[in-house]
Parts: structure tokens; sequence; C-alpha cells
């Protein structure tokens, strides 16, 4: 019942005009930037997020405007991969196994149509699963301490790392970087400053959004260079749309294993959409009849992974609200979001705002319809957007980091400084080392270093504290095993031999 | 070599970061831990995975060739132009060099890359002023008075 009541709260917010406005702009907006290669939801969210502020939004309109983007986004990846074979985003690219083939073979609106669906299936059950799973999860979360905030933190640096990675201690420089970053700046707890080198500029600390869209936007922008347009394929066109309802139905099981999967692996901290619809693609080959015809244009895995990318998207929303730690890049750029507006996600905002939570949670189950609406009889409107060159999409991208950055603060330093992050992240990712930890360390750095010093100043300086409690215990179980788990589980799990399998 | 050379330099970051948080003060009044003691644990972890890197490196990435990196390095100095001509310049004329510069940087064609920057800045601007609301000066601001 206390569902309803919540529920009801919720379409109150997200049902008034504007807030409906932003939900359906937002999915527009995300449905181009998912389609458009080289754009996917962190960076398209990273970029936007400057301007929203601009636009003087409050919490709720901005966080409503932001997740509707962030899931057109997961909507929109699959178009590039299905149209270009070249993945739209990092999780559609399991799509583009079975995608690029099947529309190869003259059916590009077919998987078009039931990717759609197999998102919408996806992102529907995994919006209800964090309506029924996030108010549990916070109250769970009122008994953690410190030190179980401190072993949280950690479990989402490991898994992230070890998951996410191909190379752990590659991962691990990277959250090294990223919690070295967050401590430059003043100690929030003695005042002092703190590797600034004197530069008052740096006294605030190095603003996380700056960062974000130094590393995922001005970097892709030096790795097009490089690439200089060497990926643009030829594109398949897209014919009659219609609507395969035989194979929808026929799919139906494959979808909601997906999703199932799916939201499974949004929810662990760090693991992400990546990993979702890769499981939910090696689950659905495994318990196949025909195995072979995987990988020349199945429709099931087509379902598969989009079900379970979408789910996930909607999983990692559940950590990221209840106990504020990220499930995935794109989720820790709307933590950023949230911090800048000043709402402090966890177990106290369900009790205190609960009009951002349910207000959220309303407009993404909107969000859903809208965008079935979108991506289904629209789909052959948005596959256009694949047709703008980059030297256009590009120097585009460009400006509006620029823009955004520079209206938040007025201030060459903070330019300079998305330059120089830009320039990191063309280093990183040369090297192959992931930018997301570091991303996730600017953020989350500092709270991790409180908690550890409030666990301190609670035990009095005895370590030991760190592990008194069962649940800061099984932490650091779940956190050295999501660490040192893939170095044994690689072959079957990286997202490396995902990336490979990808390319052949 | 690439991932080697990595190593060598956190290493070496994580050994100045260390170095520095031995530096800071400690005040009397602080909570048993200080500020001192998480950057040196961050350094620590550092140091242990910029060893390891040392010691196992991956295979090499193909880095681009000269060509490439000179038109990389060109890029980054057309970003820092363009950070630094937005106020000064104002954001029509500014934007419309970097863009034209950035697109010819992507595909070579003279004609092409003004004509997008000149149609990128006049759009861009429509959208951020007349959409979004923000305060952008259009023009140089000598000539504005």
């Amino acid at each position: 019942m206390e569902l309803l009541a919540n529920l009801h709260l919720g379409f109150s917010v997200a049902l008034s005009p504007s807030t409906l406005m932003l939900a359906i702009i937002g999915c527009v907006l995300g449905t181009i930037i998912g389609a458009l290669p080289g754009l996917g939801p962190s960076n398209g969210v990273a970029i936007l997020i400057p301007l929203s502020f601009t636009l003087g939004l409050d919490a709720t309109s901005a966080l409503v405007l932001m997740t509707a983007v962030y899931y057109g986004a997961m909507y929109g990846g699959r178009i590039s991969s299905i149209l270009l074979n070249i993945p739209g985003d990092e999780p559609a690219m399991m799509t583009t196994l079975d995608g690029y083939p099947l529309a190869k073979k003259g059916r590009a609106g077919d998987a078009l149509v039931l990717s759609g669906v197999a998102s919408f299936v996806g992102a529907f059950l995994a919006t209800v699963g964090l309506m029924l799973l996030a108010p549990i999860l916070a109250e769970i979360a009122f008994l953690f301490g410190p030190a179980e905030y401190f072993a949280l933190y950690l479990l989402a640096f490991c898994t992230l790392g070890g998951i996410g990675s191909s190379n752990q201690a590659k991962a691990a420089i990277s959250v090294c970087l990223g919690l070295g970053l967050a401590m430059v700046g003043v100690d929030s707890s003695t005042g002092l400053t703190r590797f600034t080198g004197g530069n008052l500029h740096l006294y605030d600390g190095i603003d996380f959004l700056v960062a974000i869209v130094g590393l995922f936007a001005v970097s892709e922008v030096f790795i097009f260079i490089e690439s200089h347009g060497r990926e643009s394929s030829i594109g398949v066109k897209l014919e009659k749309v219609t609507i395969p309802v035989r194979q929808i139905f026929e799919t139906r099981w494959t979808m909601l294993r997906g999703s199932a999967i799916g939201f499974v692996a949004g929810v662990l901290p760090g693991a992400g959409a990546s990993l979702g619809s890769f499981l939910a693609y090696m689950a659905e080959k495994s318990v196949a009849k025909e195995k072979d015809l995987f990988g020349t244009g199945e429709i099931k895995g087509i379902a598969a992974p989009e079900a379970g990318n979408n789910a996930a998207a909607g999983g990692a929303l559940v950590p990221m609200l209840t106990l504020g730690v990220p499930g995935s890049g794109t989720t820790a750029v709307l933590l950023a979001l949230l911090m800048t507006l000043n709402i402090t996600p966890g177990p106290l905002l369900f009790t205190e705002r609960p009009e951002v939570v349910w207000g959220l949670i309303a407009s993404l189950l909107i969000a859903n319809v809208v965008l079935l609406i979108l991506n289904v009889p629209l789909v052959k409107l948005f596959s256009r957007v694949l047709q703008v060159p980059a030297v256009i999409l590009l120097p585009g991208v460009t400006m509006i980091s620029f823009v955004g950055i520079f209206s938040l603060s007025g201030s060459y330093f903070d330019l300079l400084l998305m330059i120089g992050f830009g320039v990191l992240g063309y280093f990183l990712r040369k090297l192959s080392i992931p930018t997301v930890p570091v991303i996730l360390g600017i953020l989350l750095g500092g709270h991790m270093e409180v908690s550890l010093r409030r666990a301190m100043v609670l035990s009095d300086g005895d370590w030991s504290y760190l592990f008194s409690t069962p649940i800061s215990i099984g932490l650091w179980l779940a956190a050295i095993a999501g660490f040192i788990a893939p170095l044994f589980l690689r072959r079957f799990l990286s997202i490396a031999s995902l990336r490979k399998e990808g390319e052949k | 070599m690439s991932d080697r050379l990595t190593g060598l330099i956190t290493i070496v970051v994580a050994l100045a970061f260390f170095a520095g948080a031995t530096q800071l003060e400690q005040p009397f009044f602080a909570d048993p831990l200080g500020p001192k003691a998480f950057p040196m644990l961050i350094s620590a972890v550092g140091l242990i995975a910029g060893m390891v890197l040392l010691l196992r490196p991956d295979e090499e990435p193909r880095w681009p060739g000269m060509a490439t990196v000179l038109r990389l390095v060109l890029a980054t100095l057309i970003l820092v132009f363009y950070a630094y001509s937005l106020k000064p310049l104002g954001f029509l004329v500014s934007t419309a060099i970097a863009a034209a510069a950035l697109s010819y940087q992507i595909k070579a064609e003279l004609v092409r890359s003004v004509l997008i920057g000149i149609c990128l800045s006049g759009g861009l601007f429509v959208i951020f002023k007349f959409a979004l609301g923000l305060s952008l000066f259009a023009l140089p601001r000598w000539l504005i008075g």
C-alpha cells in the first residue's frame, strides 16, 4: 500500500506538464545521442549537465531530464549497432553481433523493432525492479556506518576495476589517479589545503564535471581525429519498417531472461550495462538449441543483449540512489549531477526527499513508454541522424562541451583543465587504462576518506574496527572476490574478450 | 614499452604524492587519522600497481604515425586557442575559427571546413542564446563597446 501511495506521489510530480515535457525532450535527445556513433550515454549526459544548470531547473526536473537522456541513449545505442555495425555506445556492442548480420539480410527494420521492444521490456521491468528493491535496500542502508561505507566504496572500485578492465594493475592505477585527484583542495575536516601547489583555482578541488567532460567528450575528439573517420563503414539501408509480431512473441522468454540477468548485473556496484548485455547474450547462447545461428542474425541474439543492457541501466540506478555508489560510468555521471544539485543520495533521500525519488521513478516509467513510441514507429526518423558526418558532429560536440564548462564558472582555468583531462583521457584510452574509475575516484574519494576517518574516530584509531560487523566483512570479501575473480574468469568474462568478439 | 613507461611514471607520481602527503601539517586537534593517512594509502596502492605494470606489461598499443601525432598536437593547440579566445573574440568569431580548424583536422577540405565553422557557430549561438538563455558575447567586446 505504501508503494501505491509513493507511486501516486511520484506520478503527481511526473505528470505535471513541465516535467512531462522535459521527460519527452530528454527521450528524444537521448535517442539521438545514443544513435550517434562515438557519443554514448556517459559523454552525452556529461556534456548536457552543465547546460541543464544554466536552464535553472530545480533538482527533480534536472534529474528527470538527465535520466530520460540516459534511458534514451541506452535505447538509441542499438540503432548504429544494427545499421552501421558500430556500437553507438559500449553496452550496445553485443547487439552488433546479430543485429548487423540480420540487417545485411535485408531485415534491418525487423531488427530495429525487435530490439526496440526488447529494450522496452528490459527497461520497464528494471524500473519496476528499482521501485520494489530500492526502498528495501534503503532500509538496509540505514544499518551502514562509516566502516561499512568505506568497505562499500572499496567494493565499487574493486568490481569496476576487476570487471571493466583487462588488466588489474591498470584498473588500480586508474582508481588511484581518481582518488589522488579527489585529494586536491581544502581538506573538509581540518581546513588545510592539500596538493594545490598554491594555485587558488584548485582550493575548491577539481570540479568533477570538468574532469568528466574532458575525459569522456574531449578525448573522443582526439580519438576520432586519429581514426580519421576510418571506421565509417558502409551502412545498411533501412527499408520499410513493419512490426514482426510473431518474432516478438517467439523471443518473449529470451527478453525476460535477458532482463533478469541484466538487472542483477546492473545492481552490483561497478559492474554496469556492458556486463549486463554480455551476460544476457552468453546465457541465451548457452540455453539455445541452435547455437550456431548466433552471430549470423539470430533474433534471440538481438533480443537478449538489448533487454540485458537496458535492464542493467535501470538496475544501476538502485545502488546509485540508495547508497550513493554508482553501478556504471553513466550512473557515475548522474551521481555527479546529484552532488552538484546538493542532493546526497542514500537512505535519507528516500525519507526526506520522497518527491525526488518517486518523481524520478514515475518519470522513468513514462519515459519508457515515450521511448517505445519513439523507437518503434519513429525509428526511421532517428536512423537519419546517422547521416550526420563526423566533420560536423565532432566540432559540434567540442563546442558544446566548451560552452557548457565555460558557463559553469566562466574561468579559463577550467577550460584548460578540461583540455588537460581530454589529453589524459586520450593516453589512458590508448593504453587501455579504463577512464570510468578515474571519474568514480574523483567523485567518491572525498566520501571514502571521510568515512575512513570517521570510522577511526569512532574506534579511536583501531583499524580492526573496519572488519567488526558482518556487513562490512561481507563487503570486504565481496570486494576482494570482485577484484581477484576476474583474473581467473577472464577468458569467459572480460570486456576485452567481448570487444574482440565484437570486432570479428 | 608504453606500459613499462606508464608503470614508471606511476611509480614516480606515487612517490611524489607520498612525499607531498608527508609535508602536510598535522594539526593538534585533528582526528586520529589526520589529513595525511588517506593520501599515503592511495600512493602505496599506486606504487604497487605501477610496479606490477612495470614488470608485467601488456602488448604494445598501436600508436599513430608522425603525421597524425602532428594533427593531434595541432588539435590540442586549437582547443587551447579556443579556450583563450572565447571571451576576448566573442562567441561567433572564436567558435567559427575553432570549429573550422577542427573539422579541417578530421577531413582536409578547406571550403567545406570554413562553411561548417560558420554554420556551427551561428547555429549553436542561436541555440545557446535563445533556447537555453546563456549569456554569451556574440562579438568581440571592443566592437560592441
